[in-house]
């Protein structure tokens, strides 16, 4: 016989609240900051650390001074304002040289050039980083668009007294504004065309940068059409290596010898061109991009054939790949940049000096192929061998077979390790500084630096610098991994 | 079988260089070694005109000259009296001992921080990532120069340390005082140790020009000894335990064994440390570490340990989750899981790029060249190159150096690495 | 991809243009642009402005050439060159010349195949140091802490003389001038060692210039002046009289502004043959007439390019010293234009 009970709960209580300590942030905090001692001792460690270094330079940050034309201002300024024996940052001097660390010496005036050329290669690279994605190749291409008029509108802004500031300025904006919704339009409808652009931008590039005559790039570009025309006529017969070879040659030797002729009547006939811009005027960022970016792009093309010959069946080219891969590897790149600033003279045919900037990209093209190339051998590791056996039995050659079904599929997994060996490369640019070129890091600082009105300060263009190449460099990391997930999941 | 056989014999023709895939690969092969070897001695040949009309010559006799300059940093005895090449090799240890406690701070910090940063503390996994990603991003050379700065400018000066009489009267204390029992003074120019200090030295022999201390001979010949003594007895511990179950206790013997004949070697030739002392302008006595070193070692160790610990935490990443549930299941509290099962695993992903981090090191020393650390760039490729103006010579042995400092790196890597490879049954 | 056969192609055709005739002076001509060897960056000697023009008491040297051999003081194209860099940026033909504060060293002139052509610069090593210190000579300097740039003649005189005084120090080597001067300033060394000029340049920016002293002792000789090839002797003499016309311009009063006058009133033959008035001085070493005129024009004579770089009036604030005149007890003395 059942018991009566004294009470019997017929409904459910209403939940309760849980206590205060496992609930919204206290409980976030025990869980995330005090989950043990050793926690908790890491905590407390971490926001002591994070404590003292804002204590010990936010008071100078903020007293930072941004109007005054010399060091000695800055410091009255900063003493009148804080008292005697404050201490503050000197914007101004980033105020007044911020341009030398963006453009280095590049005539004020043409400012807009540079800038043009750094929005275009974004939008030259929108097809190639994002496989032709139509949405995001065009929002790049819009932003990048947008982005450089507002920098062109700046830079007109800040030399009124130039032509920049002038009808001229006026006028390469309405031109950026056009070019830049045209490619926007293409990019929307045919967002393939936008390879075109890829592949003549370094023609574009170059002339932007350097300028002078509009033939020069045009012959150089006409020696690749050469190269493509005698391979076609020749591959049949020859075989493609052989007609490569001799396009090569062909190309070559309009490149040596004939161009200049042809480019030289041309330009006596129809003198198109703008004005030309020496090498050593180029200085700051805009030389780290200039090297880095031409580095990686020229050292693709070399890197693949280091890769290809690394796995090669001839031991003959195998062994010079390795060789060539593991010196560069095994020299620092200060040894070869001091190659190319006091050895080359050594190495190449009497009274043969051209200049030190392109001397040195060279170098840093070498340099970076060796490490392309291991990045490159990576990425072949990384097919499945059924591709290569797939590619076999369909009866592909050897150069088909890495054309159309291996190189395709190897340079896609190896783009995130080629963005950071550009992350790296860029950040080595600063190294130039070393055999005397305007490097940002320190080249132009020295140069700011010996100006009598700035002598002696020391942190604020390391800052203004370090910040830049933070930017720069943790965009481009953030796109990598952005990059390798994407290619991860393709993968599955 | 008969298939084959019925093929006709074909008879070599010159075309078949080309077209035919037997030979082909030994055209190009050939081809391609008539171009590098007309490469080769198109920069001889380029090189010996150059050097013809500059009316120089290849020469290496500067390295027996007199060097003229001194060196803050040196790890055998040399003076201004010294030749270049005595610099060269001073300038060599001088690499040598920043890549070799650089690779052991990096690996400590990137191992640390690696791990660190998957920590479920929000505060430290954060401050990890932010020190990854700064130190990733901003140029070593920035680093360098920034660490540097920050010893010089916040560590007090000598005279700091000075208690003069009018201050002990006053019962006050100098503005600043040694760490570390009052043995270690870390001034803005540089830091000082103590120096171990013999009273009975066995003495010296010199190999080469460079002192070779017997005493240190002798104590890491006898440390050498006792560890395999204690090998022994541990292996043998190990045999009685499979034998029989029961492991002998050996800790004690261990210690023993370990510890005192150093300690008594070290009694017996009257050890003792000689402290810094501070004296005139500077502290005297005791090693003087100078802060380029310091600020060199730290400076690269932090850099490269940034990029150790994304190769620490892609290791850990790539080891499956069930490796960690397994050893919960077990019992092990996460400390040990990480520490005996994880990171052995992890390890073998580790440890490639971890070499190509070692090798980044090691020549990224050359970096030190911006606050003046006097490494085989600053005397060789530096001043020495400056002095003599013998680029071409300099540049090529500091090249051959490099090379053959790299090559030994990623080999000893390598055998490690072959070593740790998974045994697959 | 197309971007490295182009610079390939680029490197050819400037390797073309590479390959001219022999002399110096015919090459510069034919180029219409002198290519200066220069300093990254030395206070008052020579460093780019805001606008990327090159200002200092060396760069003038490099426009008064321009303005002799070209015609006009702009033509010149500036090549920073570092302490490694320099003797090889001039013997490889990449550099004109090199004006760049160097010292004249007997192994420079003979073992790196230089010639240096005139001393622009009397200059000697010397020490500041702080008040406090309470050291009133470098002899008094023993076991103290030295700050000293790298790659230079400085750290060789320093090393002797210490030794030839029997003393001792602590070398901290710093990779340039702006380093030592932060170092200097935080204590890390109780001495700063370079050159006279640049340690009042330095002093003279400094917050606390009152609490610094520069040390009597002058240890070394630092004849700085511009260096040429060895074996173009017909360059060096351009650029040798080229100075010399500006030495010769100060002594006789030739002025920057008053060049026209004196040219039009002058009665004094050495002025006139200076001048181009009075014989054929410039075709003996293949140049015209007047370049000794435009050579004064460029930035004004001797006298007037020290006071405007370097001199008291700036803030650098440099005496002339040793490089007043020979009629004012210098040492700077032209050899007659005859």
């Amino acid at each position: 016989m059942p018991t009566k009970a004294a009470f019997v709960r017929k409904d459910m209580l209403a939940p309760q609240e849980p206590p205060v300590s496992e609930r919204g942030a206290i409980k976030w905090a025990r869980e995330n900051l005090f989950s043990g001692p050793l926690n908790t001792f890491l905590t407390i460690v971490g926001v002591l650390a994070v404590f003292l270094i804002v204590k010990s330079a936010l008071p100078w940050l903020l007293n930072g001074v941004w109007n005054a034309n010399s060091m000695a201002e800055c410091r009255e300024i900063v003493a009148a304002r804080h008292g005697e024996g404050a201490t503050g940052a000197c914007w101004a001097m980033v105020r007044e040289r911020w341009h030398q660390y963006l453009f280095g010496f590049y005539p004020q005036e043409l400012f807009w050039r540079p800038t043009m050329a750094f929005g275009l290669m974004f939008v030259a690279l929108a097809p190639v980083l994002y496989f032709g994605n139509r949405t995001i190749n065009m929002r790049m291409t819009a932003v990048a668009g947008v982005l450089t008029i507002l920098a062109l509108a700046g830079v007109s802004a800040s030399f009124p007294q130039t032509i920049a500031g002038s009808e001229a300025g006026g006028l390469a904006l309405l031109a950026a504004v056009i070019v830049f919704a045209g490619l926007t339009a293409v990019a929307w409808m045919a967002p393939r065309r936008l390879l075109i652009l890829t592949l003549l931008y370094p023609a574009i590039g170059f002339y932007l940068l350097w300028g002078g005559s509009i033939w020069g790039p045009v012959g150089a570009l006409a020696g690749f059409a050469i190269l493509a025309v005698v391979y076609n006529l020749t591959k049949a017969q020859l075989g493609v290596v052989v007609a490569t070879g001799a396009g090569v040659v062909v190309a070559a030797i309009w490149w040596l010898v004939v161009q200049s002729h042809v480019t030289g009547a041309l330009h006596s006939i129809l003198p198109l061109g703008t004005a030309h811009v020496d090498s050593d005027e180029f200085g700051g960022f805009l030389l780290a991009f200039v090297i880095g970016v031409t580095a990686i792009a020229a050292s693709l093309p070399m890197g693949i054939l280091l890769a290809l010959g690394r796995r090669s069946d001839m031991p003959l080219i195998k062994a010079l790949s390795v060789g060539f891969i593991e010196f560069i590897r095994g020299v620092p790149l200060i040894t070869m940049l001091f190659t190319a600033s006091l050895l080359l003279q050594y190495f190449l045919p009497p009274r043969s000096n051209f200049d030190l900037i392109l001397r040195v990209i060279i170098l840093v093209t070498f340099f970076s192929a060796a490490y392309i190339a291991e990045v490159i051998r990576g990425g072949l590791a990384a097919l499945p061998r059924g591709q290569y056996e797939a590619a076999d039995a369909l009866g592909l050659d050897y150069w088909q077979a890495q054309r159309l079904i291996v190189m395709p599929q190897a340079l896609k997994i190896s783009i995130p390790g080629i963005v950071s060996s550009f992350i790296g490369l860029f950040k080595d640019t600063t190294l130039v500084a070393l055999v005397g070129l305007h490097d940002p890091l320190q080249g132009v600082t020295k140069v700011v630096r010996a100006a009598i009105e700035w002598k002696g300060i020391y942190w604020e263009p390391y800052i203004f610098v370090g910040l830049i190449f933070f930017a720069c460099c943790f965009s481009m990391s953030r796109y990598s991994m952005y990059l390798e997930r994407k290619l991860k999941r393709d993968h599955r | 079988m008969a298939y084959v056989a019925s093929v006709p014999k074909e008879s070599f023709r010159l075309s078949m260089l080309v077209y035919d895939t037997r030979y082909r690969s030994y055209t190009i092969q050939i081809a391609v070694l008539i171009l590098f070897l007309a490469f080769l001695g198109w920069l001889l040949n380029n090189t010996i005109v150059n050097l013809a009309a500059k009316d120089k010559d290849i020469n290496f006799s500067f390295l027996f000259q007199r060097a003229g300059y001194d060196i803050d940093q040196q790890l055998i005895p040399y003076t201004n009296d010294s030749t270049h090449g005595r610099a060269l090799f001073v300038g060599l240890f001088n690499t040598l001992i920043v890549a070799f406690f650089g690779c052991i701070l990096a690996t400590f910090i990137g191992v640390f921080v690696g791990v660190l940063r998957l920590s479920k503390n929000w505060v430290v996994s954060r401050l990890m990532t932010a020190y990854v990603e700064t130190f990733r991003n901003i140029p070593l050379l920035l680093w360098i120069i920034l660490v540097f700065v920050i010893f010089s400018e916040t560590a007090p000066a000598p005279r700091d340390f000075r208690a003069t009489d009018e201050m002990v009267a006053a019962g006050q204390t100098p503005a600043a005082s040694k760490i570390f029992f009052d043995s270690i003074a870390v001034t803005n120019r540089g830091t000082n140790i103590p120096r171990p200090f013999l009273d009975h030295p066995l003495g010296h022999v010199s190999v080469l020009d460079v002192p070779i201390n017997l005493s240190v001979v002798a104590a890491l010949a006898l440390i050498a000894v006792c560890v395999w003594i204690n090998r022994r007895l541990l292996a043998h511990a190990k045999a009685v335990q499979e034998e029989t179950g029961i492991r002998p206790v050996v800790w004690w013997k261990s210690l023993l064994i370990l510890f005192v004949p150093i300690i008594v070697f070290l009694y017996a030739l009257g050890f003792h440390l000689e402290y810094p002392e501070l004296k005139g302008f500077n502290f005297q006595g005791g090693i003087n570490v100078a802060h380029s070193f310091t600020a060199l070692l730290i400076a690269i160790s932090l850099y490269t340990g940034a990029f150790i610990a994304e190769a620490v935490r892609g290791g850990i990443l790539a080891i499956s989750r069930g490796q960690t549930e397994a050893s919960y299941a077990l019992g092990l509290r996460p400390g040990k899981t990480m520490r005996l099962i994880i990171l052995p695993q992890a390890l073998r992903v580790i440890v490639p790029p971890l070499i190509s981090q070692y090798l980044n090191l090691t020549k990224n020393t050359t970096l030190g060249m911006a606050i003046s650390y006097l490494d085989l760039k600053g005397t060789l490729g530096g001043i020495t190159l400056n002095q003599t103006g013998r680029e071409l010579e300099c540049m090529l042995l500091m090249m051959a150096i490099y090379l053959v400092l790299s090559l030994i790196i990623s080999s000893g890597m390598n055998v490690f690495n072959t070593a740790m490879k998974l045994k697959e049954r | 991809m197309k971007k490295s056969v182009m610079l390939g192609t680029l490197a050819a055709s400037a390797l073309l243009a590479g390959f001219a005739s022999a002399g110096t002076l015919d090459d510069v001509k034919a180029r219409g642009e002198l290519i200066c060897g220069s300093n990254t960056g030395l206070t008052g000697f020579g460093a780019p402005d805001a606008n990327g023009n090159y200002q200092g008491f060396d760069v003038a040297i490099c426009k008064a050439l321009a303005a002799a051999v070209l015609g006009d003081a702009n033509k010149v194209k500036y090549v920073p060159t570092t302490g490694e860099t320099r003797f090889t940026a001039l013997a490889s033909g990449e550099v004109d010349l090199l004006v760049r504060n160097s010292t004249w060293t007997f192994s420079r002139d003979n073992d790196l195949k230089l010639d240096f052509v005139a001393v622009n610069y009397y200059d000697g090593q010397g020490f500041m140091v702080h008040k406090d210190l309470g050291v009133s000579s470098a002899k008094e300097l023993d076991g103290a802490t030295i700050c000293i740039q790298t790659g230079t003649t400085t750290e060789l005189n320093l090393a002797d003389f210490f030794k030839s005084n029997n003393i001792s120090y602590t070398p901290v080597t710093v990779a340039d001038d702006s380093e030592a001067q932060r170092q200097y300033l935080a204590g890390a060394c109780d001495a700063f060692t370079t050159d006279a000029s640049g340690l009042a340049a330095t002093r003279a920016t400094l917050p606390d210039a009152e609490n610094h002293i520069i040390l009597p002792e002058i240890i070394s000789k630092e004849p700085l002046g511009p260096v040429v090839r060895h074996g173009d002797s017909n360059w060096g003499d351009v650029v040798r009289w080229t100075y010399y016309a500006l030495v010769a311009a100060e002594e006789k009063g030739i002025t920057q502004a008053n060049i026209e006058e004196v040219a039009a009133s002058t009665n004094d033959p050495e002025v006139k043959r200076i001048l181009g008035l009075e014989g054929d001085l410039g075709a003996m070493m293949g140049l015209d007439k007047e370049w000794g005129k435009r050579a004064i024009a460029a930035s004004g004579n001797y006298g007037e390019i020290f006071a405007a770089n370097i001199g008291e009036g700036t803030s650098i604030g440099l005496a002339r010293g040793l490089n007043a005149l020979y009629t004012q007890g210098g040492l700077q003395y032209a050899p007659p234009f005859r």
